[in-house]
């Protein structure tokens, strides 16, 4: 049950990301303010809070989706500030969306080359008069895609629409699209959400995967038994602020944390527990 | 070509290409025993599949709505018409110039691409259209105080293309064939459109059509997945007013004289139509559009008038109603039952046999 079974990273491992005061807000709405945490390399690092807590707009903030109102992010040693979402890509942080965002009229398959594009090169030119180089780099894109189907278990829907998909399968092509660029940190916001209990622990295995193939994952998720079983080290926000952060089982245990998700008046009764 | 070429059936496919290039090449001596206007028709025809492929490029691929293409066949017709006539008394040769319009036509394409980057849908098709009509009115006007375009009276007396003493208007006799200019132009322009249609297939199918596809499909995961939108949607903008540039410097060479008059709004409207007509996104959707849609008034302009002669002994509808009754009709046809247009994009299976091997 724990999560000491799968290969968790010693505490010393370095940091990857930082997060450093993160501020943001729509209008009257504060949805972040002075949020501080950080991702150690190899974690699966949970984000977790009730709606509205800001996990998301956490997310946007950081691939560059929108401007931060305060604070930074440092993301191996370096910042992050005033980067546009594909600068992010390039830096080695991908995403999912919790309304799934895939290319729906286009093949499974070409969805994955497309998250190739950031890693590789070919110009107009190359394309047009399809030299060596291209033709390679073309054959590494729909090879690479291909086995990404494979390891995410969508490879047999390769050549189906996008929005041909069930569901789940949706949910992880999204996830085989994005590790096409490469990413050093892999942000996942819901990936379980409407999952039934099989498809959740095949989610879990393949995420553990990634984790075991050398990518950090940080994972926004209301399905606290994946949560707790699968994060290292967990962040909770309510109302844009963070009321916790550390190791799942004792977050879980978190006074504040129970009285955010069950509402105020539990929390007397929480902590004379 | 061997972008051309179905793998899967080599044969056949050869066979096949073979006769569309045997068809090609006699189709002008065919039309020439019609009369010499199908093959002025044809060309014209085959303009448009140039500029509805360089449209498609814009519509059909990175999915933004461009109300006002026609803008660029005007750049491309006027850079070409400036530089070789006598209006300026420059006489520039036509393999210089369709290169400087493709240029400045591309350069014109980034100005409008620029300000409209985080537009999208209807704004991006109000503002592309009101740049389509500054264009024209620009061209309009611009004879005074310098008299640049000579306004509405348009530049006459526009030189043909010419290779040394080779002119593409001149008519010669070669091994007993009758090589009139139209059917030089002919020949010119089906190169062109082949050379274009590769153009158009490789971009599709390769690390830039993908990124046009995905900011059509959807923008935000596009950027998050490493697309740099702004680059990619302006080259969009960029290669698909190329294409219109080099468009326009072949019609302002076949036809010898242009004016603003042959710029207007409704052109616009009218390679868009193609465009959807055929598929969007799909390359040949875009030409069978495009060819049906030059075709098809010219067809009902030399029928319908004598089909009624011939049945009431007089005309009773101009053949202009008969042609705006059958748009409309099309119009709600395809809505019901082809929305996506004849030809839609189709899904691009992968063989995969490099990875299965």
């Amino acid at each position: 049950m724990s999560a000491s079974q799968t290969s968790t990273p010693p505490p010393s491992a370095p940091d990857l990301l930082v997060g450093h005061g993160i501020a943001k807000r729509f209008g009257g709405v504060q949805a972040l303010s002075g949020v501080d945490f950080s991702i150690r390399q190899g974690e699966i690092y949970g984000l977790i809070g009730p709606n509205g807590a800001g996990k998301t707009s956490l997310f946007n903030v950081l691939t560059g989706i929108y401007p931060t109102d305060g604070g930074e992010f440092t993301f191996e040693g370096a910042t992050l500030s005033g980067l546009k979402p594909h600068e992010v890509a390039a830096r080695g942080i991908a995403r999912t969306f919790q309304n799934i965002r895939l290319f729906a009229n286009l093949s499974a398959l070409e969805n994955v080359m497309i998250g190739r594009h950031v890693r590789t090169h070919a110009s107009v030119f190359g394309a047009v008069f399809r030299n060596a180089r291209t033709r390679a780099e073309e054959r590494e894109i729909e090879k690479r895609g291909y086995a990404l189907l494979e390891y995410v278990g969508v490879a047999r829907r390769a050549n189906d629409l996008a929005r041909h998909l069930a569901y789940g399968d949706q949910r992880k092509l999204e996830i085989a699209r994005a590790l096409a660029t490469d990413p050093r940190l892999l942000a996942l916001d819901e990936p379980a959400a409407g999952m039934n209990a099989t498809e959740t622990a095949a989610l879990r295995a393949l995420l553990e995967n990634i984790r075991r193939d050398g990518t950090t994952i940080l994972l926004i998720e209301h399905d606290m038994k994946l949560v707790m079983n699968l994060c290292d080290r967990v962040l909770v926000l309510d109302y844009g602020k963070k009321i916790a952060e550390g190791p799942a089982a004792v977050v879980q245990k978190d006074p504040k944390v129970i009285a955010a998700y069950l509402g105020g008046d539990v929390e007397l009764d929480a902590a004379r527990v | 070509m061997h972008a051309l070429i179905d793998t899967k059936h080599p044969l056949i496919a050869k066979i096949g290409v073979v006769l569309i290039g045997v068809a090609l090449a006699v189709l002008p001596f065919a039309l020439a025993g019609i009369g010499t206007a199908w093959v002025r028709i044809t060309n014209l025809a085959v303009l448009y599949v140039l500029l509805s492929l360089g449209l498609n490029i814009v519509v059909g691929f990175a999915g933004l709505l461009d109300l006002g293409y026609i803008a660029f066949y005007a750049v491309g017709a006027y850079v070409y018409a400036l530089l070789a006539s006598p209006h300026f008394d420059l006489h520039w040769p036509f393999w210089a110039i369709l290169p400087i319009g493709a240029l400045v036509a591309c350069m014109f394409g980034v100005l409008l691409g620029t300000p409209t980057l985080k537009l999208r849908g209807d704004y991006l098709a109000i503002v592309t259209l009101g740049f389509g009509e500054i264009i024209r009115i620009f061209l309009n006007n611009l004879s005074q105080p310098i008299n640049i375009t000579n306004g509405p009276q348009g530049i006459t007396l526009i030189d043909p293309f010419r290779f040394g003493t080779f002119s593409f208007a001149k008519t010669e006799t070669v091994a007993g064939l009758t090589f009139t200019g139209p059917i030089k132009y002919y020949y010119l322009l089906v190169v062109v459109m082949l050379v274009v249609i590769v153009i158009n297939l490789r971009l599709q199918n390769s690390r830039i059509g993908r990124a046009w596809e995905a900011i059509r499909e959807d923008e935000i995961a596009a950027r998050s997945m490493g697309i740099n939108t702004r680059n990619m949607k302006l080259l969009a903008f960029a290669m698909g007013a190329s294409f219109g540039g080099v468009a326009g410097g072949m019609f302002s060479a076949i036809q010898g004289f242009i004016s603003p008059e042959s710029f207007v709004l409704v052109e616009s409207v009218n390679i868009l139509a193609m465009v959807v007509l055929g598929g969007m996104g799909n390359i040949w959707g875009v030409i069978l559009g495009a060819l049906l849609l030059s075709f098809v008034p010219e067809v009902l302009r030399y029928t319908v008038g004598p089909a009624q002669q011939a049945m009431f002994g007089r005309t009773l509808i101009d053949p202009e109603v008969i042609r705006m009754l059958l748009f409309g009709i099309t119009l709600v046809a395809m809505m019901l039952f082809r929305p996506a247009g004849i030809l839609p994009s189709a899904l691009r299976k992968r063989e995969l046999e490099t990875v299965r091997a």
